[in-house]
């Protein structure tokens, strides 16, 4: 079966976000860009199925700037055969990213679509489920295993209360969680035969979507900041100071 | 102005999460009805009747929501939908699974994770891992919300709403429940608890993690929490990892014994009122967010802090 990872292009998770002084945003100009780890891992468990031969082809998406382009670049390098993307300069929220993902799974017809359970920039953790709806497919979100079988997959599921498992008709929704693999790095031999690739260029109309934001946002702004506190120089000292000048004890 | 509030529950016993998310539904104001969603649940209904300020219970019963699987519930509640302008449920592992579910089929933008009311149609929520806080306004028509429970009180006792039996949308059959995996423990809950105790990687294995933490953790009440790096290692099961993409959570009193405190942690506990942090490295971050620190080796810090108690 054919499997469809959507990626996206976030600041990088090692970079400290900085909030701009004007209210408006999140620096995001000369900030160093990556692919959103969820979606690392959603690369790396497509490539894996692929590897046990539950899986013929994966399709990488991404919707966004043109530099988005990189980002696929990298999951093409990590394994996926073909990639599109959907050019859109502006922010896309997750309701229409799933809109025009599902028009991409109505023309691709993959068996599969694995997503990374949220994006480190918005943290919405909507898309997988979005898409779901849309498309009227089971869903298995936050997955730390997954099993292709024929026609269905199980799917152990990361939960408040520990774990959970359920069995998906295919084809199905699956979103990641951090234990479900640990994602490989692209190595140089297949970062220069990635740029041979196809990589097809869309846009959302393609996909009858007209992109428009329903989330006004009106300020952005950083949090309150603790202040540290002091060093304590003994485990009695510190049981003193938390019952009598905390209070919590 | 009617708001349908989906309860967390398990069927037995309503969550401390449902209060809490009424809290934050009370804010934005109206009538406010609990869906109560599951299978042999009527003390779970029961128990929101209870809650203060509740217009009316709905219990909705069959097999497929017992487990409250995805694409029943989301079903179930947009069925309902035409009674509401808005639809609230506590960002736990359910709420996040189901909510976007039900706005993808309402054709409605979620807002994710609200921590602050500001009106009926603005909240504040965090993005980049807790380090930029967005105040949005949500222009639908009908909103579907969840709620951060960490921020808000959990509203009181002493309602006796009616519970009303709805029907259950019809199983599709797209997913089938098929075990939970769930450790039986006496602890208190992450997410309720007044104490948290949460180990790092520098903890060194499964066996020392409990050997060493356990104790305190009897001693003080307290829950235990890990970070993702102890998560990942193995050290610590799944449900106790604290951060970002793991549970939020906003204690009286947390101790952080050998956790860096890498942002995705520190997003996930730096509203705790108190913070204590033991680690070794005087460098480490998370001695910025905290109230109280030990600097030095928490195999010897952690028994004594047990004497000292």
């Amino acid at each position: 079966m054919k499997v469809l990872v959507p990626v996206k292009r976030v600041i990088d998770a090692n970079v400290k976000p900085r909030v701009k002084a004007d209210g408006s945003g999140v620096e995001l100009a000369n900030v160093k860009m990556a692919m959103n780890p969820f979606d690392e891992i959603a690369v790396e468990e497509a490539i894996r199925q692929k590897e046990a031969g539950k899986v013929e082809e994966i399709v990488a998406v991404s919707i966004g700037p043109a530099q988005a382009q990189e980002t696929l670049r990298t999951a093409l390098a990590m394994g996926a055969d073909r990639a599109i993307l959907v050019k859109c300069d502006q922010a896309v929220e997750p309701l229409d990213v799933a809109k025009i993902l599902k028009g991409i799974a109505e023309a691709e017809k993959p068996g599969m679509i694995i997503l990374g359970k949220q994006a480190i920039d918005d943290d919405a953790n909507q898309t997988g489920q979005m898409l779901a709806a849309l498309l009227g497919w089971a869903q298995g979100t936050f997955a730390s295993k997954l099993e292709i079988s024929e026609g269905t997959a199980k799917i152990t599921r990361e939960v408040d209360a520990g774990l959970q498992v359920v069995e998906l008709k295919l084809p199905a929704i699956v979103t990641t969680d951090l234990r479900l693999n640990e994602p490989r790095y692209a190595s140089l031999p297949n970062i220069m035969k990635a740029k041979k690739k196809p990589l097809d260029e869309k846009a959302p109309s393609d996909y009858g979507v007209e992109v428009r934001s329903r989330l006004k946002v009106l300020t952005t702004e950083e949090p309150a900041k603790r202040k540290a506190g002091i060093k304590v120089s003994s485990a009695a000292e510190l049981v003193d100071r938390l019952k009598n000048e905390a209070g919590v004890l | 102005m009617a708001i349908l509030l989906i309860a967390e529950h398990d069927n037995n016993t309503l969550s401390e999460q449902t209060a809490k998310a009424l809290s934050a539904a009370q804010k934005i104001g109206g009538e406010i009805d609990i869906l109560v969603a599951g299978q042999g649940a009527k003390a779970a209904a029961d128990a929101a009747a209870r809650l203060a300020g509740v217009r009316k219970v709905l219990l909705a019963e069959s097999e497929a929501l017992k487990e409250q699987l995805a694409e029943p519930l989301a079903d179930t509640i947009v069925a309902l939908a035409t009674g509401y302008d808005a639809f609230v449920a506590p960002a736990t592992s359910m709420g996040k699974n189901v909510l976007p579910r039900v706005a993808a089929l309402l054709d409605v933008m979620q807002v994710s994770d609200v921590i602050e009311v500001v009106n009926a149609t603005t909240f504040k929520r965090p993005t980049y891992a807790g380090n930029a806080i967005q105040t949005v306004e949500a222009t639908d028509a009908k909103r579907v919300i969840t709620v951060r429970t960490s921020s808000f009180q959990a509203a009181g006792e002493g309602g006796s709403a009616p519970v009303e039996n709805v029907g259950a949308a019809a199983d599709k059959g797209l997913s089938r429940f098929v075990e939970n995996k769930i450790a039986a423990s006496d602890r208190p809950e992450l997410t309720s608890t007044r104490i948290i105790i949460s180990g790092g990687r520098a903890l060194g294995s499964a066996e020392k993690f409990e050997e060493v933490l356990l104790p305190l953790a009897d001693k003080l009440g307290a829950a235990i929490g890990a970070s993702r790096a102890a998560v990942d290692a193995g050290y610590a099961p799944n449900d106790w990892q604290v951060g970002q993409t793991g549970k939020v959570v906003a204690p009286d009193l947390y101790i952080a014994c050998g956790i860096s405190g890498a942002i995705q942690h520190l997003a996930g506990m730096k509203d705790s009122k108190v913070i204590v942090a033991i680690n070794k490295d005087e460098e480490a971050p998370i001695f910025q967010v905290a109230d109280y620190g030990i600097v030095g080796d928490l195999f010897q810090i952690l028994p004594e802090l047990e004497k000292a108690l």
